[in-house]
């Protein structure tokens, strides 16, 4: 239960964490440390480089210009939670982030090591896929802007190539008055999710869906949203054949079965959760409507 | 070669020099290089809770942080909560009061983690608490006592004022 020896760099700037990230083979990134950690204490990964992150100052921030949230990578999953402007533009994000492992841990998990690590239960991936999120990737060769519905590559493996560092995630909040929810089940509080769902919805003058993003998580090996069902629901008013469509689409996810369930009950789940959340998030949109 | 270094940490207003490797965790570090033994450890995986410590003021898993990562840091470790005179911080106080413990291996974990917590906020229902200290597992007391060891700092912290 302790890490195989590894050498420890701790850079001072990004530039000089790409360059090590570009020159050292089999290196791992040390965000938080929260997922990373175990991973190492239980020798599930053994790099010979280990680049901490918690070095660079420059990495921890949140921006808010030009109507767009610009978030460091290293901002810690606790500022966020806390963060008074983020609150009041995309509250999804402090409901969310109590289902982000424990009180302890989210004193050092950040953002982009939960987005890089990319466990098919994470919350803050939920919510980057609800946004459309952006993210900037940085290599000594240069910068990439991906969409987040490009993200994820398949299980817990990002679009990152080796030489490559996240180091910043651009949201969007949704200015139209809309509602919003997160919801999530596991049989303990606080294990990884069996399936969470994450919802914004904005309702027209006569109630019917103007705009609408879910996302899924728990169920396929990245996070998903709902595209197709998504595009097909907009104009018409919250029913049950409506919530069918989404449902359908739940459906046709590729879930697979472990250790903890089976990719059916995943699915199971995940329908009854975006009941609950598509449903909270129309009652807030009628709040917020008022 | 093992990878090395030599580093200063502040551990309950102490400053210890050590040179030790680098992938040694922080519980390992005040455990065996500081003979601080309050800290436990527990899963060795941040789920536990045992190893909660206090960096520069915040509840973190000193089992998935290297001691490296101290360095110049300021660490709280349960024996950092008491006075020099041996006068037990309030919580320990209320813990023995409220029979908030009984193997006592959870303890130090549950301490820190409340008492960060506290200095938060100061008056949290029965639900946040127990939601605070979802991180930490107890398997002998059934988390009641502790519980209400935290409510009964919580609820004297209102009533007098926040004295």
């Amino acid at each position: 239960m302790k890490p195989a020896a590894f050498k420890y760099h701790d850079p001072s700037s990004v530039e000089e964490a790409l360059q090590i990230l570009a020159e050292k083979e089999n290196s791992k990134i040390l965000a938080g440390g929260q997922s990373l950690g175990p991973m190492l204490n239980f020798r599930y990964v053994m790099p010979d480089h280990l680049i901490d992150l918690n070095t660079v100052s420059t990495l921890d921030f949140i921006h808010f210009d030009d109507s767009i949230f610009s978030i460091g990578a290293m901002t810690r999953q606790r500022t966020l939670e806390r963060n008074l402007e983020l609150k009041k533009l995309c509250p999804i994000f402090s409901e969310a982030l109590q289902w982000v492992g424990h009180y302890a841990t989210r004193n050092r998990g950040t953002i982009g090591g939960s987005l890089s690590h990319l466990d098919p239960s994470s919350e803050l991936p939920a919510l980057c896929a609800a946004y459309d999120a952006k993210l900037v990737v940085r290599s000594v060769r240069g910068d990439r802007i991906i969409d987040f519905r490009d993200w994820g590559i398949s299980f817990m493996t990002p679009n990152l190539e080796q030489d490559e560092l996240l180091t910043e995630i651009k949201i969007s909040p949704w200015h139209e008055s809309h509602g919003y929810a997160f919801v999530e089940f596991s049989r303990r509080h606080g294990d990884f999710a069996i399936a969470g769902v994450g919802c914004l919805i904005a309702l027209d003058s006569n109630q019917n869906i103007k705009r609408l993003a879910i996302s899924i998580i728990g169920v396929a090996s990245t996070p998903v949203r709902l595209f197709e069902a998504e595009k097909a629901v907009i104009g018409n008013r919250l029913h049950e054949d409506l919530i069918a469509h989404l449902d359908h689409e739940i459906s046709l996810l590729e879930a697979s079965n472990d250790a903890q369930t089976t990719g059916i009950y995943r699915k199971k789940i995940a329908s009854t959760l975006l009941r609950r959340a598509i449903n909270k998030a129309t009652q807030r949109a009628h709040q917020s409507l008022k | 070669m093992k990878d090395s270094r030599k580093i200063q940490v502040e551990i309950n207003g102490v400053i210890f020099e050590r040179m030790i490797e680098t992938r040694m965790t922080l519980s390992d570090f005040i455990r065996h290089e500081c003979g601080l033994t309050g800290t436990h450890v527990g899963c060795e995986h941040g789920v536990c809770g045992a190893c909660t410590i206090h960096l520069n003021g915040q509840a973190i898993r000193s089992c998935i942080m290297y001691a490296v990562q101290a360095h110049g840091q300021k660490v709280t470790t349960v024996e950092g909560l008491s006075q020099p005179d041996g006068t037990l911080h309030p919580l320990q106080q209320a813990f023995k009061n409220q029979n908030g413990l009984q193997c006592g291996f959870c303890t130090p974990g549950m301490l820190m983690t409340c008492t960060a917590y506290l200095e938060e906020k100061s008056d949290p229902t029965e639900q946040e608490i127990r939601e605070v200290i979802s991180g930490n597992i107890c398997r002998c007391t059934g988390y009641q006592g502790i519980v209400n060891a935290t409510l009964e700092i919580a609820n004297n912290k209102s009533t007098n004022g926040g004295a």
